[in-house]
């Protein structure tokens, strides 16, 4: 127990529920304040998946299954609760979600996890598409394309707690978010968590030290869906409604995004991920209508060149930064930092010019065709010489980081 | 028996052009262990290329023209982007194929814009073929069934009887091995992602004026192909062959069978009240469950036989 609470672990979690009780101070306007609200459903919605993904190394692309079926079934559960069949806080109706995203994962999980891999991916992707097909099918528990409405104020207020400010499901959301991070991070710590990293790199090892990885998989994917459900049950009690897109293929696409971004590598990664798309798609969408395609770029580009993600990133400059070697990268980055911006603009340039249908025009659309063009060939240019120098640096740095250790 | 035979006949055109899009699928895997997700965005690229090209040329030199040009784009993405990711393990090529269906359908809305565009029969294969019994069957179906089986034979006699088709098929089991005589097998690598990408291409030529040209085609048909090739086994070409007529035939006649189970009680002479509670559930037809079909037999083989219809390994 000691080696798990110790001082260094209590002082960073301590930090976080600090964070989260001071997060609506400084950010109190009810735009940030329902950003907040949906970051911290992300949150764990990430999280769940890479209890597959980073973990357990099932790429699931049917993970909203669990969120959306949580929420639907939490929607009905609120339902009956104002229609007084019986009596449940809300308080507590992500347990409702969370045993429907446990139940579902169990009865799915049983048949999917039989294979491991690539079939396991189609296999998910198959299972999603056919609950996301079943839902419009059930009008009665689905809604159709209505979706499911609900009442968050349903139920005895108590405590003074009635869930009509925004500002008392941020809260709950914390709470929630706070004690699922908890636990999935104890998961990690758990001989089962070690097993199922054993069972993601070496599958035949761990069945020689005497572990059936088709029945780690399968338990592994139960608590994700666990932690899905209550992620969709706050989702549904943030919003109010739900609708069949949250099961859809769409929104199982986007956790894989968020995870990927962030990183799977770390605990923390997916945090990360889900924070910037959540912050990257409310504001992003706000200006352009091309906010996925630059996503879609986002996520490209990662892969390509940092597939660890953005949690990889900041842990390989540690070392960097314990050999305080950190001053000698700083004038390569900024290099390619500017150079890489100027490219960037020129990239916005032209795809907001197709966007806008601006393929022929007159002379003002010409010349910002032309700038565009410029800034793309020259930033691009010094930018591939600035990425060589960066990688010239580092490989000048590694002697010395393998001497730090 | 009328409809028994038009609808045995458009299954017949629908699970060959899902034989197409499975083949190329399948090749791709078998030989370089990724799963293409984007394959079905390289049929709506085929698509929206015929449409293009064919604005200019017409039709029957945008056949040709739009494959290639699928097929080119397919290259680029196995030069500078799935070689590139290659080293970083399976997971992130099958992401970053997942990350390029993404780009494409939106680079789709960008160029063509979100509304179907007007991508059109031929006039010169717009005309009833024949009538059968009392309705009549387009030529373009027709059209349609003799270029895909024309594929196949052409996929077949490439793959067994020529060189190149030999080098390939070595590639698949002794990639090692053949590169040590000497060939290069990162370009036969390119190629066959090439090729498999221009089949998908010819798909959606075919594909895209009979149904409809629009960005979420891709979608729409792509996990459908994904069940076909879980179905016949992963990286079997017979399998593939058998699970599309198989699907095809499934989602053709299950779309036009409106019965019930409302209608089978009714013949064994039960009335149910609709007022009951279980009217709503009895009242599904066939044709509703239809989306749902494929998916359900996917599942049900996976608990029958893992492996699939011919499949020879687990994963």
């Amino acid at each position: 127990m000691s080696e798990i609470l110790n001082k260094g672990r209590l002082v960073l979690w301590g930090g976080v529920a600090f964070l989260f009780l001071l997060l609506p101070f400084v950010f109190s306007g009810g735009f940030s304040l329902s950003m907040l609200s949906q970051m911290g459903i992300m949150v764990i919605f990430a999280l769940s998946y890479n209890m597959l993904l980073g973990q357990t190394g099932l790429l699931s692309f049917g993970h909203a299954v669990y969120f959306g079926l949580g929420a639907f079934v939490t929607a009905h559960a609120i339902n009956f609760v104002e229609a007084g069949a019986f009596g449940l806080p809300i308080s507590f109706m992500p347990l409702v979600g969370g045993m429907t995203g446990l139940l579902f994962s169990l009865i799915l999980g049983f048949v999917t996890t039989r294979r491991p891999g690539t079939p396991f991916a189609m296999i998910s992707l198959g299972i999603a598409e056919m609950v996301a097909a079943s839902a419009l099918m059930f009008t009665t528990f689905f809604g159709g394309e209505g979706g499911i409405v609900t009442n968050r104020t349903a139920g005895e207020v108590i405590l003074g707690i009635s869930y009509g400010p925004q500002i008392q499901v941020y809260y709950l959301i914390a709470v929630w978010c706070f004690v699922s991070m908890g636990l999935m991070f104890a998961i990690t710590r758990t001989p089962l968590g070690r097993i199922a990293n054993a069972v993601r790199d070496n599958p035949e090892r761990a069945q020689f030290i005497g572990y059936n990885p088709t029945r780690v998989r399968w338990i592994m994917m139960s608590l994700a869906g666990f932690f899905a459900g209550i992620a969709g049950a706050l989702a549904t009690i943030n919003y109010e409604i739900i609708t069949a897109e949250a099961l859809g293929l769409m929104a199982s696409g986007n956790v894989v995004l968020m995870a990927f971004i962030g990183g799977i590598g770390q605990f923390w990664g997916p945090m990360i991920g889900a924070v910037l798309v959540t912050l990257l798609q409310s504001a992003l969408s706000n200006f352009t209508q091309a906010w996925l395609l630059y996503f879609g770029l986002l996520f490209l580009l990662i892969i390509l060149f940092s597939p660890g993600g953005i949690s990889n990133l900041i842990t390989i400059h540690l070392p960097v930064w314990r050999a305080g070697a950190v001053k000698r990268l700083m004038p390569s980055y900024g290099f390619a930092l500017l150079t890489g911006a100027i490219t960037l603009i020129g990239v916005v340039g032209v795809i907001e010019l197709l966007y806008r249908g601006f393929l022929f025009g007159g002379v003002h659309v010409a010349f910002t065709w032309i700038v565009s063009g410029l800034m793309i060939s020259i930033g691009g240019f010094f930018l591939r010489r600035a990425i060589r120098e960066v990688k010239q640096i580092w490989e000048d740095l590694s002697p010395e980081l393998a001497r730090w250790g | 028996m009328e409809f028994f035979f038009i609808t045995l006949l458009n299954s017949l055109s629908y699970g060959l052009l899902l034989f197409m899009l499975s083949s190329g699928l399948t090749l791709i895997f078998s030989m370089m262990g990724v799963l293409n997700f984007a394959h079905a965005s390289f049929y709506m690229l085929g698509a929206y290329f015929a449409y293009q090209t064919g604005l200019v040329f017409g039709f029957w030199p945008a056949l040709f023209l739009a494959p290639i040009l699928v097929g080119v784009v397919g290259a680029l993405t196995e030069r500078y982007g799935l070689r590139k990711v290659h080293k970083f393990g399976h997971v992130a090529e099958l992401l970053f194929t997942f990350g390029l269906a993404y780009v494409i359908e939106e680079v789709v809305h960008l160029i063509w814009g979100r509304a179907p565009v007007d991508y059109r029969i031929p006039e010169s294969l717009n005309f009833t073929l024949f009538t059968l019994f009392n309705t009549q069957y387009p030529a373009y179906r027709a059209f349609m069934m003799l270029v895909s089986v024309g594929m196949l034979i052409s996929l077949f006699l490439v793959l067994t009887k020529t060189r190149i088709g030999m080098i390939v098929q070595a590639s698949l089991t002794h990639p090692d091995m053949v590169q040590a005589l000497g060939h290069n097998v990162p370009r036969v690598f390119m190629l066959v992602f090439a090729g498999g990408c221009a089949l998908a291409g010819l798909a959606g030529v075919l594909g895209g004026n009979l149904f409809i040209t629009e960005p979420g085609m891709a979608f729409a048909v792509g996990s459908i192909v994904f069940v076909v090739v879980v179905l016949g086994g992963m990286g079997s070409l017979v399998g593939a062959f058998i699970a599309s007529l198989l699907i095809g035939a499934i989602q053709t006649f299950s779309v036009a069978l409106d019965l019930s189970f409302l209608d089978l009680t009714a013949a064994l002479g039960v009335v149910i009240d609709p007022d009951s509670k279980w009217y709503g559930g009895l009242s599904i037809t066939i044709s509703q469950t239809a989306p749902v079909l494929p998916y359900l037999l996917m599942v049900l083989m996976l608990i029958v036989r893992p492996r699939g219809l011919m499949g020879t390994r687990e994963s």
